[in-house]
């Protein structure tokens, strides 16, 4: 429990860590003006606001002012959309989730079959050709894979489209493409754009296990006990390599919800990713630092989560912060 | 199809061949050319009875063990020769067949106990599956038997132990499990690869005992791999003696031990420190092991022994020196040792 | 492999050179990479055209297909873009941005990531708890995240994504060269060189730093490789250069729109070319890994 403990202080410090490079990279490096007044506003306009707002304050109390807002939520309002950002944010949140989520699971349901292959016959013409293909797909750029993926399934084949979400049904009030046989449609492209650094991840990772466990002693004993190649596969070995591949799933499934800027600017996927770029693009800078503080604050309760998953999942480990 | 299990046997039945294997070669084909690894080997074991196979690291004790479990894999391969298991002939046994067999009529006990259990999986489910793969019963008798099993090796509150993990155990306690798995089906051989090797002296003497106990009661044949001759003398009924995958010498332990014929039987018997008298130097084989790559043609004993000659240049014919011993030598070394 | 000895008397450097050419592959990536350098440096000779040069542009050329021919006669081998620009000309003016941006930012990382790994090692204590730990936040969060929020601070431009892309990239070196010098100030010329009683700098750069280069050098070819990637998808996400000096990924960027409706040569001729440039360097890194480095092979 210390353990946990002591992780969550960690997460914490990492939270106000970002938060002062946040406020400092705005603040700062960029002009706090340009944050939080409307670039349309006239020089009356600004002093005024500027004065409403405490930038003429010193540094540490503006700081704590922005640490309070953050607290409450309060991160400004869009200048573009004139909604608070973090309500705007949270409104573009479902469709990079289920995005995100739909390319984590391709990327197990993928990786895993095609690595446990590589990791079986590793000689045979298949396996290489997977093995290739799985360096393509940590080398390619994501975005000239979308282009591809839209070039040859939508624009040349024209089986699939290639922008949008496509039609949503609503789900505890929200609304998911994934509901709907259009909205699937939709998904499918952008999810295996997003998916395949991850399946290429999953895949050498699946490989590698299976190769190492099979050398094991534990897998010989276990065919010694006349146990199925399939039981001696998806149980004795499944299990030993499932540990890892979870753990690095989980910790990637950060780096899904960061790339998806990329991919959703392709397929113009309306998740916060594109908002984020959008508002880049035409400066809409509390947009940009609440999207900032929501990323971290996912990167590091998805950190957390996962170091407790691989707790649960790894009973020597389970053993060792129980003591 | 075969004897029922646990049956008690009449002594005419001890004297029921469970294992012969007859010419066996088990190969590997490496990029560096073929490692006979098991080279012409012929040796067999009784109901009830213990063969101690010894021989040093790399001479192909593992893989005659795993040649009769059918467990050698790629590039490895059994080459020639005959593995009757109660008469039938294994080598013959498709996968499915085998598969039957193991771990039900003919189990193994691996070195290394820490590396035999998986490490993520529960012990009644390491144990239980092994029941189902060879009997259909429900969880409830299947757990029975686990339990039972792990009661009959010295293992204390078996009920609990049962929902460890394998990691909660200590070394002789994991190699305890590894024994009861191997006991689950009271199989008619077991192949103990150095089961004790990795073990302290104390613990190592404690499941000598219980393995011999539990092989004589049930009949069972018992192949004890090892390369301490002492452990041989205290257990075993035979002993055959490797060396470069091939088996050299092979007789009673009796009588082996006390007149070794086989140079390296005697260079073996020498380095075995009991045997030195206090102060004297304790004798080695001169040498190295030859890589299984470049023998030596002939007797692949040959540089090593102070007894080669220019006959020796041959491969040295199977003799039968004495009753029920066979020899592969040219120049057997016949004084007793003393 | 390494057992067959080259019979030419053997300097270090020929071993290498002979260890690299085993694989075919990492020598096919070399050589493709000497190539795109090249079109990459000599593009103002080799090009047919300057696609920077307005005057030289044609609106009526916009959006010719490969093989076109211009008003004034010349061939438009890879097609035109929408302003009626060589498409082949564009890429080989492009590649000088990618690459110039792409090298430029891993040497400047390398240089700024080596120094404070081999401080970290060297002094240790907190200094290195201090370093690395930074190092360990850094590579948390990956590197499209943080070179977004830099460019969202800083606002585009070829500096900004240098920056950004050293930002991204020293960790890695810090963590590689810290590595590789714990390992090597356990060896002996490192206490020799201590009872020497050389200067504390002179110990580091002359004698540590050598002998950290190969992996070094195998991240580095690794690092240029993800540094013009993520250049391209900053520039595509129009966070990065500026239009009026085209890399690869804006290049693609620009042709988007009319891949859509099948003019698909303005995107991916550049593409083709940036595809080529990384697989090639990462083709040459995985050989120099196996080469330089035995400890990481498998
Ligand atoms: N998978 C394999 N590929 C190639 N050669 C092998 C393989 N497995 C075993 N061998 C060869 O077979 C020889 C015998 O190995 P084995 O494991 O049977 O020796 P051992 O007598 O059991 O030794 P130890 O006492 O060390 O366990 C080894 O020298 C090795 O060269
Ligand atoms: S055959 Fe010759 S070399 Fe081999 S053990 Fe006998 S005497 Fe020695
Ligand atoms: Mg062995």
């Amino acid at each position: 429990m210390t353990w946990l403990l002591r992780r969550l202080v960690q997460a914490l410090f990492i939270v106000l860590a970002m938060t002062i490079i946040v406020f400092v990279g705005v603040n700062v490096i960029g002009d706090p003006v340009d944050v939080l007044i409307p670039p349309d506003a006239d020089q009356a306009e600004r002093a005024r606001a500027m004065v409403a707002l405490g930038l003429d304050k010193p540094l540490w109390e503006q700081y704590l002012r922005f640490l309070l807002g953050v607290l409450q939520g309060d991160l400004g309002r869009s200048f573009v959309y004139n909604e608070p950002a973090l309500q705007l944010i949270g409104s573009r949140l479902p469709a990079t989730m289920e995005l995100a989520v739909t390319a984590v699971l391709l990327s197990i349901v993928v990786g895993i079959p095609l690595g446990m292959f590589a990791g079986l016959k590793p000689d045979s013409w298949l396996a290489r050709a997977i093995m290739a293909g799985s360096i393509l797909g940590f080398s390619l750029p994501t975005f000239w894979v979308g282009l591809m993926l839209i070039m040859v399934f939508a624009v040349q084949l024209g089986w699939l489209p290639s922008t949008g979400r496509g039609e949503t049904a609503a789900l505890f009030g929200v609304q998911w493409s994934f509901l709907t046989r259009d909205g699937l449609a939709h998904m499918i492209l952008p999810a295996l754009n997003l998916a395949l650094g991850n399946i290429a991840l999953v895949l050498r990772l699946t490989r590698a296990g299976v190769r190492e466990h099979l050398q094991l002693e534990y897998v010989k004993f276990a065919r010694a006990k006349g146990l199925s190649p399939a039981r001696v596969l998806f149980v004795h070995v499944m299990k030993n390599i499932m540990i890892p591949i979870v753990t690095v799933i989980g910790l990637e499934f950060g780096s899904v919800i960061a790339f998806a800027v990329v991919t959703e600017t392709v397929f113009a996927w309306p998740g916060m990713g594109k908002l984020i770029i959008d508002s880049i693009n035409v400066l809409d800078r509390p947009v940009i630092v609440a999207y900032l503080m929501v990323i971290v604050f996912l990167f590091v309760a998805i950190n957390l989560l996962v170091d407790l998953l691989y707790t649960v999942l790894d009973p020597r480990v389970r053993l060792e912060t129980r003591e | 199809m075969y004897s029922i299990p646990g049956c008690k046997s009449e002594s005419t039945a001890m004297s029921e061949i469970t294992l012969e294997v007859q010419g066996l070669s088990t190969h590997f084909e490496t990029r560096a050319g073929t490692i006979r690894a098991v080279d012409d080997v012929s040796f067999s074991v009784r109901r009830g009875r213990v063969l101690g196979l010894v021989g040093e690291s790399g001479s192909g004790k593992s893989v005659t063990g795993f040649s009769v479990l059918g467990l050698v894999d790629p590039p490895g391969r059994i080459a020639a020769g005959r593995i009757l298991f109660k008469g039938r002939d294994l080598t013959k046994l498709g996968e499915a067949e085998l598969r039957g067999l193991r771990g039900n009529r003919i189990a193994m006990i691996f070195q290394d106990p820490m590396m035999t259990l998986n490490p993520v999986l529960r012990i009644d489910t390491q144990m239980m599956e092994t029941v189902f793969a060879h009997a259909e019963v429900s969880r409830r008798e299947a757990w029975v038997r686990s339990r039972d099993a792990l009661g009959m090796v010295g293992i204390p509150s078996p009920e609990e132990r049962l929902s460890a993990y394998p990691h909660q155990f200590s070394g002789g306690m994991r190699q305890r499990v590894a024994i009861a798995i191997a006991l689950l089906h009271q199989p008619d051989l077991i192949l103990a690869d150095e089961p004790t090797t990795a073990l302290d002296v104390t613990i190592q003497a404690q499941i000598l005992a219980e393995v011999q106990r539990l092989a004589r009661d049930h009949g069972t044949a018992l192949i004890w791999i090892t390369h301490d001759l002492s452990v041989v003398a205290g257990l075993a009924d035979e002993v055959a003696v490797m060396y470069a995958g091939r088996i050299v010498e092979n007789g009673q332990v009796s009588q082996v031990l006390k007149r070794p014929m086989h140079p390296y039987t005697h260079g073996l018997i020498g380095s075995v420190p009991s045997r030195n008298k206090r102060g004297s130097k304790l004798r080695q084989i001169p040498g190295m092991t030859p890589s299984l790559l470049n023998l030596p043609t002939g007797c692949a004993f040959r540089t090593r022994c102070q007894q080669a000659d220019e006959k020796c240049e041959l491969d040295p014919p199977i003799t039968a020196p004495a009753e029920g011993r066979m020899l592969r030598c040219f120049n057997p070394q016949l004084e007793a040792i003393v | 492999m390494s057992a067959t000895v080259p019979l030419k008397e053997e300097t270090p450097f020929r071993r290498f050179v002979w260890e690299f050419s085993s694989s075919s592959l990492a020598v096919a990536g070399f050589l493709t990479a000497v190539v795109i350098t090249l079109m990459a440096l000599l593009a103002p000779i080799l090009a047919p055209q300057n696609p920077y040069d307005l005057v030289h542009l044609d609106i009526m050329d916009g959006r010719l297909p490969p093989g076109s021919e211009s008003m004034s006669g010349m061939t438009f081998w890879l097609g035109t873009d929408d302003q009626g620009r060589d498409m082949l000309s564009g890429i080989m003016y492009g590649l000088r941005i990618s690459l110039g941006v792409g090298v430029g930012s891993a040497v400047i990382a390398g240089l700024i990531g080596s120094a404070l790994g081999l401080i970290a090692a060297y002094l240790g204590g907190k200094t290195e708890t201090a370093i690395m730990r930074l190092v360990d936040l850094q590579l948390s969060f990956p590197s499209i995240l943080v070179a977004l929020m830099i460019l969202a601070f800083l606002g585009k431009g070829v500096m900004n994504v240098m920056l950004a892309l050293v930002i991204v990239e020293w960790a890695r070196y810090a963590r590689t060269a810290r590595s590789a010098a714990l390992v090597e100030r356990r060896r002996e010329y490192m206490e020799a060189a201590a009872c020497l009683a050389l200067p504390r700098w002179r110990l580091l750069f002359r004698h540590l730093l050598p002998n950290c280069l190969p992996p070094l050098i195998v991240i580095g070819t690794i690092q240029i490789a993800r540094a013009i990637t993520l250049e391209a998808t900053l520039s595509f996400l129009g966070l990065g250069v500026p239009i009026t000096e085209p890399s690869l990924g804006l290049l693609i960027a620009n042709g988007y729109q009319y891949m859509l409706s099948g003019k698909y040569w303005i995107s991916f001729y550049p593409g083709i070319a940036l595809l080529v440039t990384i697989v090639a360097i990462n083709l040459m890194g995985d050989q120099l890994r196996d080469v330089l480095n035995p400890r990481l092979q498998k």
